[in-house]
């Protein structure tokens, strides 16, 4: 029952997160800042991620084809699978729910806890929109971009790691990156993130307007926003992958 | 003026408000006091409208709030304005931005009237040379007169104030609580103030209201708190021995 009672709260959230703005102007300036806060400042770790984790593809991928039969391609061809159809939309997006999921319900459940969100209230402002909306708006729209520098930079983390470890050259890296290349498979990650980042703003952002009580409280609602944008990504992952590309 | 008839509160089991009415008068510095838990927050959130309230009636001025829909209610609330008991001011925004933001949303000024606007709020409250600080960089009681300003921006009809010197010096919360009355006639509002500070009580009182246990004890002036033989509100209003001092003074004056 009470698993009804919070998603009929969250839809509920919504439809007043999905309202009119008051002022488009003062939405817009939130929605720049938000992606500063949310998009740009995520680039640094996402970069950073993004080459360990290429590198450790590839380097599992040439362990796990060490064999005279298989041409070495197959290793830049099963990094590049990797990378574009899991890495840079799935585990981006729970390193996402990790980074900017619990600052949003941290950020919101302060401004509950002190009374911010009731002086938004009592000055007639729409609360749930004016805190929320920009927020969806700048990840959803910043998301894909970070998608594509992790395919970029996990890509070129697997080049990197291939030559200096010796498993595979550059050319056959190359030839296997570009062997048998599905575009849609670009298009399927980037429609996955913008799913997940809606899921993660607006799940933490859920978390953080119903918090209650004091520090304690916005502390446990981080750290549910996180736990349960997770879960939903990774539920949401197996539907759409079903869904996309069945 | 705001009329509050027959107001009933519970959360889940609990009762907290019971029947509840009360006048309060424009113009005047309206008192709600009693002991903490004693319901008085939750009376002026549900005056508000952040409560909704089991049963009863708020009107303002003739409008019965409480039955307005949301989009009538956020009308009304831009002529409401209230200052919290923590000061609510959004800590990510400086003094000027926090005092700005109302103008921001409601009106189609300038920038430069809206800076105008800021300062001369920032000025009646005495804030001087302080409208690129954050929140955290200055003391309760400026935070506390910066929320006033941000209450008063956009010259509201009611102000709300939750227990306005909590936290304060003696000298502060008298500086706050004179501050509240001289906006008050200065602005023509009805404003009601939460407290249980005695010397708002005796310095601000117009009219007061007492609640006990959820219900209202008693109501009058301050100075027919001494002629009262209310024991509930004696324990309270004389509790300290300065308090009951005075009164023994008064009393023999």
């Amino acid at each position: 029952m009470l698993l009804f009672y919070h998603i009929g709260r969250y839809f509920i959230l919504l439809g007043r997160v999905f309202s009119k703005p008051e002022k488009w102007k003062v939405y817009y300036r939130e929605t720049i800042k938000e992606i500063e806060k949310q998009g740009l400042s995520s680039i640094g770790i996402v970069a950073i991620i993004s080459v360990f984790m290429g590198a450790v593809i590839t380097i599992q991928t040439a362990y796990n084809t060490e064999n005279p039969l298989l041409p070495t391609y197959l290793i830049g061809l099963g990094a590049r699978d990797s990378i574009l159809l899991e890495f840079s939309s799935t585990i981006v997006a729970l390193i996402l729910a990790g980074k900017i999921g619990s600052n949003i319900a941290s950020e919101i459940g302060t401004m509950r806890v002190t009374e911010q969100i009731d002086a938004l209230e009592i000055m007639g402002v729409n609360s749930a929109s004016y805190l929320i909306l920009p927020k969806i708006i700048a990840s959803v729209f910043f998301a894909p971009f970070l998608s594509l520098l992790s395919m970029l930079v996990g890509i070129t983390g697997g080049w990197l790691a291939g030559i200096s470890t010796g498993v595979i050259t550059t050319e056959n890296y190359i030839y296997g990156i570009q062997y048998a290349f599905i575009p849609f498979y670009i298009t399927y990650a980037l429609i996955k993130i913008v799913v997940f980042v809606f899921l993660i703003t607006t799940i933490s952002a859920y978390h953080g307007y119903y918090s209650y009580g004091g520090s304690l409280e916005v502390g446990k609602s981080s750290t549910r926003a996180v736990v349960r944008s997770s879960i939903f990504i990774l539920l949401f992952n197996v539907i759409l992958t079903q869904l996309l590309l069945s | 003026m705001i009329e509050v008839k027959n107001i009933y509160k519970s959360f889940n089991d609990f009762q907290v408000l019971k029947d509840i009415n009360v006048v309060f008068e424009k113009g005047k510095t309206n008192l709600i006091i009693g002991q903490s838990g004693s319901g008085k927050t939750v009376l002026l959130k549900s005056i508000v409208g952040l409560h909704e309230v089991n049963n009863g009636d708020i009107i303002y001025d003739g409008t019965v709030f409480n039955k307005l829909d949301f989009k009538e209610k956020k009308e009304m609330r831009k002529q409401i304005g209230m200052l919290f008991q923590g000061s609510a001011l959004f800590d990510s925004a400086t003094v000027e931005e926090n005092v700005m933001f109302p103008l921001n949303m409601f009106t189609h000024m300038s920038h430069e009237e809206k800076r105008e606007r800021a300062n001369e709020c920032l000025k009646r409250v005495n804030i001087v040379n302080a409208n690129k600080l954050f929140p955290s960089e200055i003391s309760g009681g400026m935070q506390k007169r910066v929320a006033i300003a941000r209450a008063i921006a956009l010259n509201p009809k009611y102000l709300f104030c939750d227990e306005p010197n909590s936290g304060l010096d003696p000298q502060t919360a008298i500086l706050i609580d004179n501050l509240i009355k001289e906006i008050t006639i200065e602005y023509n509002m009805t404003t009601i103030v939460n407290t249980h500070d005695m010397n708002s009580v005796m310095e601000n009182g117009d009219k007061v209201v007492f609640i006990y246990k959820g219900e209202k004890w008693w109501e009058g002036s301050r100075d027919d708190i001494f002629d009262s033989d209310n024991q509930q509100l004696n324990d309270f209003i004389f509790a300290s021995k300065l308090s009951q001092k005075i009164r023994d003074l008064k009393n023999h004056v």
